[in-house]
C-alpha cells in the first residue's frame, strides 16, 4: 500500500521507508541515541530485536522497558534514552501522521470547541486540582483545553516561549502564594514535577498543533545543552548536586582499587608472602603485593564568583567540600576582584543552597565594578599563600578567564603554577567559546592544565583525574 | 519441578507467591532473562531487594541458588576451582619410593584433588540452577575479564582435566551497589535492571506481606515517615529492609501509633549514623509533633 501523495514538500526531508518496516525505525533509533553520546553496540541492538520477539508490543511501557534493559546500560544512560525515546517516537508518529494526511481534529471540528463559555478561573483551578494527583491523560485534556484558551493568536512561533506565556496566565508557580483564597490547590504552591510534567504536555501539544499546520517536521532539538549542563541557578536541581556529590564520594572511596596495569609495579610484601607459603608447604605458590595507597592530595581552590560564574562556583565548592575527607587539606577561595577565604563557610553549611547564600552574602570580593580582575587576584593570592605551596599542593581555579580588558598578569600565575605541584583551571564555558572577547585563557593555559567544566560527567572526571593514586 | 514461564504475566504472579513483590520492570527482565538465556545486572542502592529477588527467583523457578559473594581481591582460587594442594603434598609424601611419575601424575590431578567453588558448581551441575554473583562492584577489573569468558561460553578450562561445558543454562543475576564503574564489555553481555526505592503504595504492600499484623493506618504512617526520611540529606538512607525490621519492631512494641516518643525509642532501626539521627530528630521529629496534638 503507498501513501497518497503528500501536498507540498515537506522541511526537512522525510526520508521514504515502506510501511511495516519497523527494524528501520530500530535502527534509526539506536543512531539517534549514538548522536547523543550513548555508545550503542550491535550486539546490543541483536539483543534489542531478541528480546522484542519475546515481548507484546501492545504495551508502550513493556516495550520501552525491553529496549531499556538491553541498551541503556546505567542510571545515566537511562536517563538519555528516556529523552531520546520520548523524541524520537513523537516525531516518527507526527511524520507517519504527516505522510498520511492523518490529523487529531477534522477540519471543522476546530471552530466548535466551545470557548465562550469556559469560566477561566475554573480552568486553572481544575489545572492545579490534575497537578496534585492527577492522571497524565487528564493533564493532556487540561492542556489541549489550556492551549485552546489562551494559546490562540498570538503565537510567538517559538514554543519555549509560549509555554512559559500560558504557564504565567494560568498563575501556576511552585511557591506559595498566601493571598488566594483557602480552597484554591495553588496555595501551598505546586510541587516541581508536576508542573514540569504539565508543560511538557504543553510544549507537545503546542508541536502537535505546529505540524498539522504546517504539515512539516520542525528540526531536531539537541539534548545536550539542556538536560545535561551543571545547574545554573543556585536553587535549581539541588538533586543533581546530591547526585553527582554521592557518585563522586562511592567512586572516590573505592579508587584505591582500579589498579589495572599498575599491578606490574607493585612490590611483593616478602612476609606475607612466606606466611603464604605455609599453606602450600614453605613453597610460595601465591605471591602477596603490599597495597597501594590513594594519593591524597592537598589543594588549593579559587572560584570565580562574578554573576556569569557563580552557581557553577558554588556547585564546585559544595562537590570539593562534600569529598573532604579525600584530600589532606582543603582551603578554599572565592574572588572577584579581591580574594577571601571560604573554608569554615563550606565546613559549616552542609546545605548547598544556605552555602551560596552565605558566599553571596559576606564573602565580600566585589569592589567598584564587579568585574572579574585576575591580575589583582594572582598577586593577592601569592601574598597570602606563596610560603605553603610546596610541590605537593595543587591549585585549581574555576573561572572563564574573562578579565574584562584588565592586565591578566601571567607572570604571577607562572610563579603560582611553578611552586605547586599541579595546576588546574576549570573553564566553565564550552571550549568553543575560549579566547573569544575577553577571555585570555591561552596566556594562563601554558602555565596550568585546562578543563572544559559545564557537564556533570566533565566534573566527575576532573575529580576522577585529581585523585589518581600513585604508587608510593 | 522447574518452572519455564511463558510470558511476564506469570514471572509476576509467580514472584509474587513465593513472597517478593517485583516492580513493573523487574519481572519483565527477569522473564526475558530466563527466554534469552542472558545474565541480568542489577544495580541500585544498598537494601533494595537485589539479592532477595536472586532468592525469590530460585525458589519461584524450583532452582538451586548458588552464590558467589565478591570482594576485593577475589581471584580464580576462591571463584571458580582450586587445586587442594595439601592434600596432594600428602598424596606425594605417602607414595613408597620407586613409583613412576606417570601413576602419581594420574592420581593427583584427578577430580578428587579438586575443590569446586560456586561458578564452577553452577556449571558442572545436572540441574540447572539460578547463579547470583552478589556485590560485583567490589571486584577488580582482572576479575571481571574472567568472567566474560564464563558468561559468554558457559565453559571453563582445566589445563590438567580438560574442557567442563555446561550442561544447563543457568540463569544468572549479578548484583552491583555501583561504587564502582563495570567494564563496558560485562555491561554489553547482560541485560540491566535498576532497582530503586519503590513508591509509597508498593513499599506499603511490602511492608503488610511482611508484618501482615500491623493495622493499616500504623503501616501507612510508617510508610510515609520512612519517605521522609529519605528526602533528607543523610549518609545513609533507610532500605526496604530496614522498614520492614521497623514495622517488625513497632509490632514487638505493641503500639497502635507512631507517636514522637514511640519513633525517638525506634528510631535507630531505621538510620544507622550518629550525624544522621540528629538529623532525623531535628526534622522528622518536630513534624510528628506538630502533628501530634492534631490527631
Amino acid at each position: 500500500m503507498s501513501p497518497p501523495p503528500g501536498p507540498k514538500p515537506i522541511y526537512g526531508s522525510l526520508p521514504e521507508r515502506p510501511p511495516g518496516s519497523f527494524d528501520g525505525e530500530l535502527l534509526a533509533f539506536s543512531e539517534d541515541l549514538r548522536s547523543e553520546g550513548l555508545a550503542v553496540g550491535t550486539s546490543e541492538i541483536l539483543d534489542a530485536f531478541q528480546a522484542l520477539n519475546h515481548i507484546g508490543w501492545g504495551d508502550p511501557t513493556d516495550f520501552k522497558e525491553t529496549l531499556a534493559a538491553t541498551i541503556a546500560k546505567s542510571p545515566d544512560d537511562r536517563r538519555v534514552f528516556e529523552l531520546v525515546f520520548e523524541r524520537f517516537f513523537f516525531r516518527a508518529a507526527e511524520a507517519q501522521a504527516v505522510r498520511r494526511n492523518v490529523s487529531e481534529l477534522q477540519p471543522g471540528e476546530a471552530a466548535q470547541l466551545d470557548l465562550e463559555g469556559l469560566d477561566l478561573d475554573e480552568l486553572r483551578r481544575q489545572i492545579a486540582e490534575a497537578l496534585q494527583d492527577g492522571s497524565e491523560s487528564d493533564l493532556r485534556d487540561l492542556a489541549r483545553l489550556a492551549i485552546a484558551a489562551f494559546g490562540k493568536g498570538e503565537g510567538s512561533g517559538v514554543l519555549g516561549v509560549d509555554v512559559q506565556r500560558i504557564r504565567r496566565a494560568l498563575g501556576l508557580r511552585t511557591e506559595p502564594q498566601p493571598e488566594l483564597p483557602a480552597d484554591d490547590p495553588r496555595r501551598d504552591g505546586l510541587p516541581r514535577d508536576s508542573l514540569r510534567r504539565f508543560e511538557q504536555h504543553l510544549r507537545r501539544e503546542l508541536e502537535r498543533g505546529l505540524i498539522e499546520r504546517t504539515a512539516a517536521l520542525p528540526p531536531k532539538r539537541p539534548l545536550t545543552d539542556l538536560d545535561r549542563a551543571l545547574p545554573n541557578g543556585p536553587v535549581q536541581d539541588l538533586a543533581a548536586v546530591h547526585r553527582v556529590v554521592a557518585q563522586l564520594k562511592r567512586r572516590l572511596a573505592t579508587q584505591g582499587h582500579e589498579t589495572r596495569g599498575r599491578k606490574r609495579h607493585a612490590h611483593v610484601d616478602v612476609r606475607a608472602t612466606m606466611r603464604a607459603s605455609l599453606q602450600t608447604g614453605g613453597v610460595p605458590v601465591d605471591l602477596r603485593f603490599k597495597p597501594q595507597r590513594p594519593r591524597r592530595p592537598e589543594i588549593f581552590v579559587l572560584c570565580d564568583v562574578s554573576t556569569s560564574v557563580t552557581s557553577a562556583s558554588t556547585f564546585f565548592l559544595s562537590v570539593l567540600h562534600a569529598l573532604h575527607d579525600a584530600f589532606r587539606k582543603l582551603r578554599s577561595f572565592v574572588f572577584i576582584e579581591r580574594i577571601s577565604e571560604v573554608t569554615e563557610v563550606f565546613e559549616r553549611e552542609r546545605d548547598f543552597r544556605a552555602a551560596a547564600a552565605a558566599v553571596s552574602r559576606d564573602a565580600g570580593v566585589a569592589d567598584i565594578s564587579g568585574y572579574t580582575d585576575y591580575g589583582r587576584v594572582w598577586s593577592e593570592f601569592l601574598e597570602l599563600i606563596e610560603d605553603e605551596l610546596h610541590p605537593r599542593a595543587t591549585v585549581i581555579v574555576l573561572g572563564d578567564a574573562r578579565t574584562n580588558g584588565r592586565p591578566p598578569r601571567e607572570d604571577a600565575f607562572a610563579r603560582i603554577a611553578a611552586k605547586a605541584g599541579r595546576t588546574f583551571w576549570l573553564n566553565p564555558e564550552p571550549r568553543l567559546y575560549w579566547n573569544y572577547g575577553d577571555s585570555v585563557i591561552s596566556a594562563y593555559e601554558q602555565y596550568c592544565d585546562a578543563f572544559e567544566c559545564w557537564r556533570t560527567d566533565q566534573l566527575e572526571e576532573f575529580v576522577k583525574a585529581l585523585t589518581k593514586p600513585v604508587a608510593q | 519441578m522447574a518452572e519455564t514461564p511463558t510470558s511476564v504475566a506469570e514471572v509476576q504472579a509467580g514472584l509474587r507467591s513465593v513472597g517478593y513483590l517485583p516492580g513493573e520492570s523487574t519481572a519483565l527482565v527477569s522473564f526475558l532473562a530466563t527466554k534469552l538465556g542472558k545474565p541480568v545486572l542489577v544495580e541500585g542502592p544498598a537494601g533494595v531487594g537485589k539479592t532477595e529477588l536472586a532468592k525469590a527467583l530460585s525458589r519461584y523457578l524450583g532452582r538451586r541458588l548458588v552464590r558467589l559473594q565478591c570482594y576485593e581481591g577475589l581471584d580464580e582460587a576462591k571463584a571458580l576451582y582450586e587445586w587442594n594442594y595439601r592434600k596432594q603434598l600428602l598424596r606425594i609424601q605417602t607414595e613408597s619410593e620407586g613409583t613412576g611419575w606417570e601413576s602419581v601424575q594420574e592420581d593427583i590431578f584427578g577430580e578428587e584433588f579438586l575443590l569446586e567453588r560456586p561458578l564452577m558448581t553452577a556449571i558442572a551441575s545436572t540441574e540447572p540452577v539460578v547463579l547470583l554473583i552478589d556485590e560485583i562492584d567490589k571486584t577488580d577489573q582482572e576479575f571481571e575479564a574472567m568472567l566474560l569468558e564464563l558468561l559468554s561460553d558457559f565453559q571453563i578450562s582445566i589445563p590438567e582435566l580438560g574442557r567442563i561445558e555446561a550442561r544447563t543454562h543457568p540463569v544468572v543475576l549479578l548484583t552491583s551497589n555501583n561504587t564502582r564503574e563495570l567494564t563496558e564489555a560485562l555491561k554489553r553481555r547482560c541485560l540491566y535492571l535498576w532497582l530503586d526505592y519503590p513508591e509509597l503504595e508498593h513499599e506499603l504492600e511490602i511492608v503488610r506481606l511482611h508484618s501482615p499484623d500491623l493495622q493499616e493506618t500504623v503501616a501507612r504512617k510508617l510508610v510515609e515517615i520512612v519517605h521522609q526520611v529519605r528526602e533528607l540529606d543523610l549518609k545513609k538512607p533507610p532500605s526496604i529492609a530496614e522498614s520492614i525490621d521497623w514495622a517488625r519492631a513497632i509490632l514487638l512494641l505493641g503500639a497502635d501509633d507512631i507517636d514522637p516518643t514511640v519513633f525517638r525509642d525506634t528510631m535507630s532501626v531505621i538510620v544507622k549514623h550518629r550525624t544522621d539521627l540528629d538529623t532525623v530528630a531535628e526534622r522528622v521529629g518536630v513534624k510528628l509533633e506538630q502533628q501530634a496534638p492534631a490527631a
